[in-house]
């Protein structure tokens, strides 16, 4: 196999015609650089997008209420209603599927001018209410402190947990906020904790780094909201399907407050579920054409191999004929053509594979070294860009077993050169 | 075990093209004893060619037998005739044919390679023989640096080296001058003194007349099969 006289060969036929060989083999190199970049570059957007929720409870949604559309038992259309505490307990009775459910509060009307105050520090940040629960459907990691927790809800405790943004401009750098005193919105609050969301990508109504959460009931006492639930979210049970959940959930609400129950205006809902089957499909569908793309060339390639072999047996008839008439096997050939095709192959992939490798790295240094200059804290939908080892594997494997099929027919051609005929091409 | 190195009876062959058949050889007998040295003669197109392919087990023939090394020699997948080629015979053809990207000692050490020989010890066996031939000095040079006769004598190595029994010998002079025809003889009788029979087909008189025997085909027969006086007496005047 390494033997001298075996490479003797093959860098004597790439040798004679260096363009030829060079022609042919970017072939095979283009077919593995676009896989490369272009798996990369699929793999870098589903890593930004997926990034961003990949903690995010799969299996939920949301619900809120919107003015009613339809006139229902004496009541006018264009109503408004909103949930209650009551709605809540309805729907653990009446829907089993239901497994967390977590209402929320919203504070608009508490989040203006600088409502945030501690000491000299002051700052304008929004407050909602939240159930321990919620933590489950879109977790947080905790920097300092814990979460809210049952006890907090319980006994209505007048405590927050802050977002990170919310720390930074409330507290000094590297300071514990944990067991710290701060105004919110006129009322003073103990910190328990600063969350960092896992899902920084989904937002609703407020960037998660800038929200002061209260206890859901304390929120409720304390400004004035009375039994209001503005909006929840839930999960379905396993094995329940979160659309048709929300179907029933929507009709219990409805039933209570006296809506139609053909009213689909009436109540909205985001279904996680859903868009989370939609995204899957969507890179399926990348990943699908990235392949696609890159096999095609890839074959376009091994074709041009193939030609390139073809042609390279045709030339080389007479030596074929001397080196069997003095005693090389059919199979010493074989070999011979295919492992120059695979050679050939190899090599050509192989530095697809490497400048695709670099193309991607220097394109990761690009975006870490963007992020880092970027002073707004938006999410990113592109993070990442790499191919896995196993990829890196499954790219070489590939490129030998299409260097073996193209050297195939080539090595055919080879052994059913007979000698004698070989050695009459005078 | 018999004498002969190489019995043939009533051989046969035919070239069929499409639906047209060439009978080129029309019933062949012929007997050569181990360390003959025998020379084929016959006009262009009297098969001299298409018997030697046969009996270098590089083509097969319709009818008759065939014995090498008292082996039957019958048709046979191509591995094995490789086999056989490679341990019985050596060729020697008008052309050369040596490989041109490969100099000198690696075109001799060639057939060794096919006997997986590593490449240190039949490099090694290859300059010994090449030592024999006086190429010492030019082993490290490609063919197209060398001269026709340094190119046969290459070839002869070649033949050589996996130490085969029978030599053919396709017009070894046919490309060279006859002062190099002559040097190339004197090696290949030196070789036949080793005691490997050696068959060469010639068309030219001063060749044949080198041999114990020279047998003479017309139209795919034999047409002459005889000890060539003019041998003993020359090897008698050696003497
Ligand atoms: N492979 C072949 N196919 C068809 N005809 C052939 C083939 N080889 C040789 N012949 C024909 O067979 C005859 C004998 O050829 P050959 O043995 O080469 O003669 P020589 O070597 O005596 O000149 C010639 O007429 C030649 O054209
Ligand atoms: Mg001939």
């Amino acid at each position: 196999m390494f033997d001298k006289d075996r490479w003797q060969e093959i860098f004597n036929a790439i040798k004679q015609n260096k363009l030829r060989s060079v022609l042919t083999a970017f072939g095979v190199f283009w077919g593995i650089f676009m896989l490369v970049t272009m798996t990369g570059a699929g793999n870098g957007l589903m890593n930004g997008i997926t990034d961003g929720f990949k903690d995010f409870a799969s299996n939920s949604a949301f619900v809120w209420a919107n003015n009613t559309t339809k006139p229902y038992k004496g009541f006018r259309q264009g109503r408004q209603w909103n949930f209650t505490n009551d709605d809540m307990a309805s729907i653990r009775r009446e829907v089993p599927e239901v497994d967390v459910l977590a209402p929320k509060l919203q504070g608009w009307n508490i989040s203006n001018g600088e409502n945030v105050i501690r000491g000299l520090k002051t700052g304008s940040f929004r407050v909602n209410g939240e159930m321990p629960e919620y933590n489950l459907i879109d977790p947080n990691e905790m920097v300092y402190g814990r979460y809210i927790n049952d006890m907090d809800i319980h006994h209505r405790r007048k405590v927050c947990v802050i977002g990170e943004r919310v720390y930074e401009v409330m507290f000094d750098k590297d300071e514990d906020p944990v067991g710290e005193y701060m105004k919110v919105s006129g009322v003073w609050f103990q910190v328990i904790g600063v969350a960092r969301s896992k899902n920084p990508n989904i937002n609703i109504g407020a960037d998660k780094k800038e929200v002061v959460s209260l206890p859901f009931t304390t929120m409720q006492q304390t400004f004035n909201y009375g039994n209001d639930v503005h909006f929840f979210g839930f999960t379905a049970r396993k094995g329940a399907s979160v659309s048709e959940t929300a179907e029933k959930v929507t009709q219990v609400l409805k039933s209570k407050h006296s809506i139609d129950p053909e009213d689909l205006e009436a109540t909205g809902h985001f279904n996680v579920e859903e868009q989370v089957k939609m995204l899957n499909y969507m890179f399926l569908g990348i990943n699908a054409l990235i392949w696609i793309v890159g096999i095609g060339t890839l074959i376009a390639g091994a074709v041009g191999i193939s030609n390139i072999m073809l042609v390279i047996v045709r030339e080389r008839t007479k030596e074929i004929g001397i080196q069997r008439a003095i005693g090389a096997r059919p199979w010493t050939i074989v070999s011979q053509i295919l492992t120059e095709s695979v050679f050939l192959t190899t090599i050509a992939g192989f530095l697809g594979l490497a400048l695709g490798t670099l193309v991607l790295h220097a394109a990761d240094m690009a975006i870490i070294a963007a992020q880092a200059a970027k002073t707004s804290e938006e999410g990113t939908f592109f993070k990442s860009p790499e191919i896995g080892l196993p990829m890196a594997l499954i790219a070489l494997a590939v490129l030998v077993i299409t260097g073996l099929i193209a050297g195939l027919i080539p090595a055919q051609k080879a052994i059913r050169i007979k000698p004698i005929e070989a050695l009459r091409h005078e | 075990m018999s004498n002969s190195i190489i019995r043939v009876e009533a051989l046969h062959k035919s070239y069929v093209n499409g639906s047209n058949s060439l009978h080129v050889l029309k019933g062949i007998d012929m007997d050569i004893q181990r360390g003959e040295m025998v020379s084929i003669m016959g006009s262009s197109g009297s098969g001299k060619s298409t018997l030697l392919n046969i009996l270098g087990i590089l083509d097969n023939y319709d009818a008759g037998s065939y014995h090498l090394d008292d082996i039957h020699i019958t048709k046979m997948n191509e591995t094995k005739a490789a086999q056989y080629r490679n341990k019985y015979i050596g060729f020697v053809f008008q052309s050369f044919n040596l490989i041109s990207f490969k100099n000198a000692m690696e075109n001799v050490a060639l057939p060794l390679y096919y006997q997986k020989v590593s490449r240190k010890k039949r490099n090694n066996v290859a300059m010994e023989y090449l030592e024999r031939m006086g190429l010492r000095e030019w082993a490290h040079h490609l063919p197209s640096e060398l001269s026709g006769g340094q190119k046969q004598r290459i070839a002869i190595a070649r033949a050589l080296i996996s130490k085969p029994k029978v030599i053919l010998a396709d017009e070894p002079t046919g490309a060279l001058d006859s002062q190099t025809s002559m040097e190339v003889m004197e090696i290949l009788k030196e070789v036949n003194q080793t005691g490997i029979a050696i068959i060469i087909v010639t068309h030219e008189n001063d060749i044949a007349n080198q041999t114990q025997r020279i047998i003479r085909l017309r139209d795919g027969v034999i047409e002459s099969n005889h000890i060539n006086h003019s041998f003993k007496l020359e090897s008698v005047e050696v003497n």
